[in-house]
C-alpha cells in the first residue's frame, strides 16, 4: 500500500479514507483525532473526538461542555482499532496531554507527530520515538537560525534583570496553553518564590495544570481593577503577550516587557514586537532537534508540514531522505 | 566577550535612557580590566579594530553549511552578522560555557596582532570559540556596524554614574586616553590619582549650552551675563602644536583633510572654539553664507581646488582652551575671550574673525535682537555667563542658547505607532502630513514624525483618537481617519527646515514636536506642503 493511500492532505486536513477520520482538522469533521489542546489544532464542532483525556479537558475549558458530539479518551500505547486501521497515542512532549498519534495497516506506519519538542518540560511528558514508515513532523523553528538554547538560562536573565531594575514591574509574555504554565514552573525552578501575577485569561488552564499535579507555587490574578501601581513593583507578570499592548498594561509601574518564545531568538522580531527582554523558550523543536529527531528515527520517508517546511526538506534531500512538504493550512501556531 | 555580548543584547532592546544607563554602569562595575576598557572603547565609537569584510564572512560560512540553506537563513533574518552568529554551528548544539570564551581584551588584541594573511583563519577559529550571541558582537564589532543608540556621552554619563565623579571631569580627561582606560577606571575606582595628560595636541571635550526654558532667565541679573550671535555653522575645535594642526568637529571627529584652506592659515599655537563656516570673514566684508552652502563642504576626505574657490571656509572664533601649552579653561569667559582677541587679531584676516558680542541691558532688549536678527545666517543669541570657567559638557546655567523661535504648521495626523516603556500602551508617535497636489489629486502627504511635545493628559485624548478612528494597522502601526472634515489636526513645531531627497514630500523638518491639539480645526484648515517649500526657500535667500 502507497502511504498516501493511509493518509492524505485534504482542504479540511490530514485525511484517513479507511477509517474515515481527520487529524486536527482545520474545519468540522465527522471524526476527528486531536493531538493537543492549542486551538489551531483543537477545533470545536466535531461529531465524534478521539483525543488523550487531557487534551479533552482543555478542550472542554476552552469551548464548553459542547465541543464535540461525543468523546473518546486515549491512554498512551493503547491500540485501537478504526474500521480496520490500527491508530495509538504517544507522548510528543509539547504541552500538557500532548500526543503523537501512530496509524498502521497493513504493515505500514504513519506518525503524525503533532507539535513537539525534545528538551526537558518538567509540566509534561516527554516526547517518546516511535519507529515508522512516514514521519509526519512540524516544522515551525525549521530554519538552521534556531537554537533554542537551555531554558533555565533564559529564566536566569529575567531574574537578572529583576536584581538590575528592582522598581519595574517584568511583564513575561506568554502564550496562555502550556507556554505560561512552563515558565511559572522553571521560574519556580530556578529559586523564585515571590508571588506571580496572572491575567485572567491564564486562570482556568493554570488551575487545571495545578489539579493535574503540576505545582505552580504562589499565584495571584492581577486583574484586580483600580489596583495601586505600587502593589506591582517589581513583581512578575505572566500574561497572552496581546494584554501588554491593551490598556490592561497601564496598571503596572514602569513596565519592563519580556516575551517567552522561541521567535525572540531574532532580534528583529524582538525589536518590532517593543520586547525588551527576550527569552528563547519554545515549546517546538529547534533546528538541531528536528536533525536529531529525524536521524533517530530514521523513517523511509518524511512529510513536512507547517512552518519552514523547504528548509528541512532541503536538508532531507542532503542526506538522501525522500521527503515532501504537506503545505497544509490553518496552522496558525498558537503555542509559541 | 560574554559580558559585552550580553550587554549589547539587553542595550539594543531597551528605550530608555536610564535603562541603558542602569547596564551599562553595571557591566563597567563587574567586568574586570582590560575587557571594560575595550567595551567602554567601543560603545564610544574609539575602539581601533583590524576590520573584516563581509564577502570574507559569507565565504567562511560557506565553507561549512551548504548555500541553500544558508540562503534560506539570511533570508529570513535579514543581517549578514545575526545570521552567520545563528547558523556558525551548522545544526550543532551550542556547548560553549562562559568561562571558557575568549575575552574581549583577548580578542582585540589577538585581531590587531594579525597579519594580512591570517586574519581569515583567525575569525574562523574565534567563531568556533565564542557562543551565539558572542559571535555576534564580535561580527558587529569586526565589520564595523555597531548601531545600538548609545552615544559616547550616555558611556562617559555611566561611568559618572558607577564612581560617583562629575561626567565634566570624565570628559576633560577623556580625549587624552586611549583603550582600555586602565587608569581612568583605577581613578574611577579611588585606587589611583587623576590621571594627567601628556599634551595638550588632542581634542578636548567642548562646552555646551542649554536651551533657554520658561522662567529660565527671570531669575538671572543681565549684567552678569554677555551675549553673542549663534551662527548656523557647525561647531569646531582648532589645534595647533609644533607644526601639527587638527581641525576637530564638535564630536571629535578628525575634519583636517576637508578644511586645508583654513587649516593652511593657522599660525598660532593652542586650542580655539568657533564656529566654521562658509563665505568672508566680517573682517573681509564678504557675507557669511547659508548651512546649505556648509555642507557642500562637510563629509568630505579631500576637496577640489574648485571646491576651494567656490566655498571657501573661514572660523569665528568664540573661545581659547590652551594658549600655547597653558591650560586657560579655569579663567573666566573675559578673561579667555580678551586673550582670544589677541590671537586672532594677529590671524589671517580672511579666514579668522572672533564672533562679535551683542551689547544688550535687559533680557526683553535681547529678545527683540534674537527675533530679529541682523543677518540671515544667525539662528539665535549664545548667552554666556561672564565669570564662566570652561567646562566640558551641558551644564545648566553658565551657558545658554536662545534661538529664533521654532517654525509651526497645521498638519493632520495620519498614522500612529505604540510607544516604548511606559508608553508602551500608548500611540504616541505621530506621523502628520500636509495637504498637496498629486497624481491622485487633492491629498495629504506624509511629511513627518513627532513623539513629544504632549503632556500626558493630551496623549491619553491621542491614543483614544487613535484607537476610535483606525482604519488600517501595519503591524504596530495604525492608520487613522483623515478626511477633509473629519480627522485630528495637531500644531507640529520644529527648529529648522531642509530639502530632502529621502522624504517622498521632499522637505526634512528639523526636532519637530507637537505644540498644541488644535481639536478646534478641522483636516480642511491644515497647512499644504507649499507652505513648509516655501520656508526652505526662505531660508536659503
Amino acid at each position: 500500500m502507497k502511504p498516501e493511500a493511509l493518509l492524505h492532505p485534504t482542504p479540511a486536513g490530514l485525511f484517513c479514507p479507511i477509517g474515515r477520520f481527520h487529524v486536527d482538522p482545520v474545519r468540522p469533521v465527522e471524526r476527528a483525532l486531536i493531538t493537543h489542546g492549542h486551538s489551531d489544532h483543537a477545533r470545536a464542532g466535531h461529531a465524534k473526538v478521539l483525543a488523550t483525556r487531557q487534551t479533552l479537558d482543555i478542550m472542554r475549558l476552552r469551548y464548553g461542555d459542547g465541543f464535540a458530539g461525543s468523546e473518546q479518551a486515549a491512554t498512551f500505547g493503547e491500540e485501537i482499532d478504526i474500521d480496520g486501521v490500527r491508530v495509538s497515542f504517544h507522548p510528543a512532549g509539547h504541552v500538557l496531554g500532548s500526543a503523537q498519534i501512530a496509524i498502521e495497516k497493513g504493515g505500514l506506519r504513519i506518525v503524525v507527530s503533532g507539535d513537539y519538542k525534545r528538551g526537558t518540560d518538567p509540566t509534561c511528558a516527554p516526547f517518546a520515538p516511535v519507529t515508522c514508515d512516514v514521519f509526519i513532523t512540524e516544522a515551525t523553528f525549521g530554519l538552521p537560525v534556531f537554537h533554542h538554547p537551555d531554558p533555565r538560562d533564559e529564566i536566569a536573565r529575567l531574574l537578572t534583570s529583576l536584581n538590575q531594575f528592582p522598581e519595574r514591574s517584568h511583564l513575561v509574555g506568554a502564550y496562555a496553553l502550556g507556554k505560561a504554565q512552563r515558565v511559572i514552573r522553571l521560574i519556580r525552578d530556578c529559586g523564585y518564590s515571590e508571588p506571580i501575577f496572572i491575567h485572567g485569561a491564564l486562570a482556568k488552564l493554570c488551575d487545571y495544570y495545578v489539579g493535574q499535579g503540576i505545582d505552580l507555587g504562589d499565584i495571584r490574578p492581577a486583574t484586580m481593577e483600580k489596583s495601586d501601581p505600587a502593589a506591582f513593583k517589581g513583581a512578575v507578570v505572566v500574561g497572552p503577550p496581546s494584554a501588554f499592548q491593551d490598556r490592561w498594561a497601564r496598571r503596572f509601574n514602569e513596565p519592563l516587557t519580556a516575551f517567552a518564545s522561541g521567535w525572540m531568538m531574532i532580534r528583529q522580531r524582538a525589536k518590532q514586537g517593543g520586547v525588551e527582554l527576550p527569552l528563547v523558550i519554545s515549546d517546538h523543536c529547534d533546528w538541531p532537534e528536528l536533525l536529531a529527531t529525524i536521524e533517530e528515527i530514521s523513517p523511509s520517508e518524511v512529510w513536512v508540514t507547517h512552518g519552514r517546511e523547504e528548509a528541512l526538506v532541503r536538508w532531507c534531500e542532503l542526506k538522501n531522505i525522500p521527503a515532501r512538504p504537506l503545505h497544509l493550512v490553518g496552522y496558525e501556531d498558537e503555542g509559541d | 566577550m560574554k559580558p559585552f555580548a550580553t550587554l549589547l543584547d539587553r542595550l539594543v532592546l531597551t528605550p530608555s535612557r536610564n535603562g541603558k544607563l542602569t547596564l551599562l554602569a553595571d557591566y563597567f562595575r563587574d567586568t574586570p580590566d582590560p575587557d571594560r576598557g575595550y567595551g567602554l572603547a567601543a560603545l564610544a565609537g574609539a575602539l581601533d579594530l583590524k576590520s573584516v569584510k563581509p564577502a570574507m564572512l559569507r565565504d567562511l560560512v560557506l565553507e561549512r553549511m551548504d548555500p541553500v540553506l544558508f540562503q534560506y537563513s539570511y533570508d529570513y533574518v535579514g543581517d549578514l552578522a545575526e545570521t552567520i552568529s545563528l547558523v556558525w554551528d551548522g545544526g550543532r548544539k551550542d556547548t560553549i560555557d562562559d568561562e571558557h570564551q575568549p575575552r574581549l581584551g583577548e580578542v582585540v588584541t589577538r585581531m590587531n596582532s594579525l597579519g594580512r594573511t591570517e586574519v581569515r583563519s583567525a575569525v574562523r577559529d574565534l567563531l568556533d570559540r565564542l557562543d551565539t550571541s558572542s559571535r555576534f558582537a564580535f561580527l558587529k564589532l569586526v565589520t564595523g556596524a555597531l548601531r545600538i543608540g548609545v552615544s559616547a556621552r550616555l558611556a562617559k554619563q555611566a561611568l559618572s554614574d558607577m564612581s560617583g565623579k562629575d561626567v565634566t571631569e570624565i570628559e576633560t580627561l577623556w580625549h587624552g586616553l586611549t583603550p582600555p582606560y586602565e587608569p581612568l577606571f583605577a581613578w574611577l575606582e579611588g585606587r589611583a590619582d587623576k590621571p594627567v595628560l601628556a599634551t595638550p595636541a588632542i581634542f578636548h571635550s567642548v562646552m555646551l549650552a542649554n536651551p533657554v526654558e520658561e522662567g529660565d532667565l527671570e531669575k538671572l541679573d543681565p549684567a552678569d551675563y554677555a551675549a553673542e550671535w549663534k551662527w548656523d555653522g557647525i561647531r569646531i575645535q582648532m589645534s595647533s602644536y609644533g607644526g601639527t594642526r587638527k581641525l576637530y568637529s564638535r564630536s571629535g571627529d578628525d575634519i583636517t583633510g576637508a578644511f586645508p584652506d583654513v587649516v593652511d592659515a593657522i599660525n598660532f599655537e593652542g586650542v580655539i572654539d568657533g564656529e566654521l563656516l562658509i563665505g568672508g570673514t566680517a573682517r573681509s566684508n564678504n557675507p557669511t553664507r547659508t548651512f546649505s552652502d556648509l555642507q557642500q563642504r562637510l563629509n568630505r576626505k579631500t576637496v577640489t581646488a574648485r571646491m576651494l574657490d567656490d566655498y571657501p571656509a573661514f572660523v569665528r572664533a568664540y573661545d581659547l582652551l590652551f594658549q600655547g601649552e597653558m591650560d586657560i579653561r579655569a579663567e573666566t569667559f573675559f578673561e579667555r575671550r580678551g586673550r582670544l582677541g589677541e590671537v586672532i587679531a594677529r590671524a589671517p584676516h580672511d579666514r579668522f574673525d572672533l564672533s562679535e558680542l551683542v551689547p544688550f541691558s535687559t533680557w526683553n532688549e535681547l529678545d527683540r535682537l534674537r527675533i530679529a536678527p541682523p543677518d540671515p545666517v544667525i539662528e539665535g543669541v549664545m548667552i554666556k555667563k561672564k565669570d564662566s570657567p570652561y567646562q566640558a559638557g551641558r551644564l545648566k546655567g553658565p551657558w545658554f542658547k536662545w534661538k529664533r523661535d521654532p517654525y509651526n504648521i497645521d498638519a493632520v495626523m495620519l498614522y500612529a505607532q505604540r510607544g516604548h516603556g511606559k508608553r508602551s500602551s500608548y500611540y504616541s508617535d505621530f506621523t502628520f502630513g500636509v495637504w498637496a497636489e498629486t497624481a491622485d489629486g487633492e491629498a495629504l502627504v506624509p511629511v513627518g514624525k513627532a513623539y513629544f511635545g504632549f503632556t500626558d493628559a493630551e496623549l491619553e485624548i491621542l491614543d483614544k483618537f487613535v484607537r476610535d478612528n483606525t482604519v488600517d494597522r501595519f503591524g504596530p502601526v495604525r492608520a487613522v481617519r483623515a478626511d477633509p472634515d473629519f480627522g485630528f489636526v495637531l500644531e507640529v513645531a520644529f527648529e529648522g527646515i531642509n530639502r530632502s531627497t529621502r522624504h517622498k514630500s521632499g522637505v526634512a523638518m528639523r526636532f519637530p514636536r507637537i505644540a498644541r491639539l488644535r481639536q478646534d480645526k478641522l483636516p480642511r484648515d491644515a497647512d499644504r506642503l507649499s507652505t513648509l517649500t516655501a520656508m526652505v526657500d526662505a531660508k536659503g535667500s
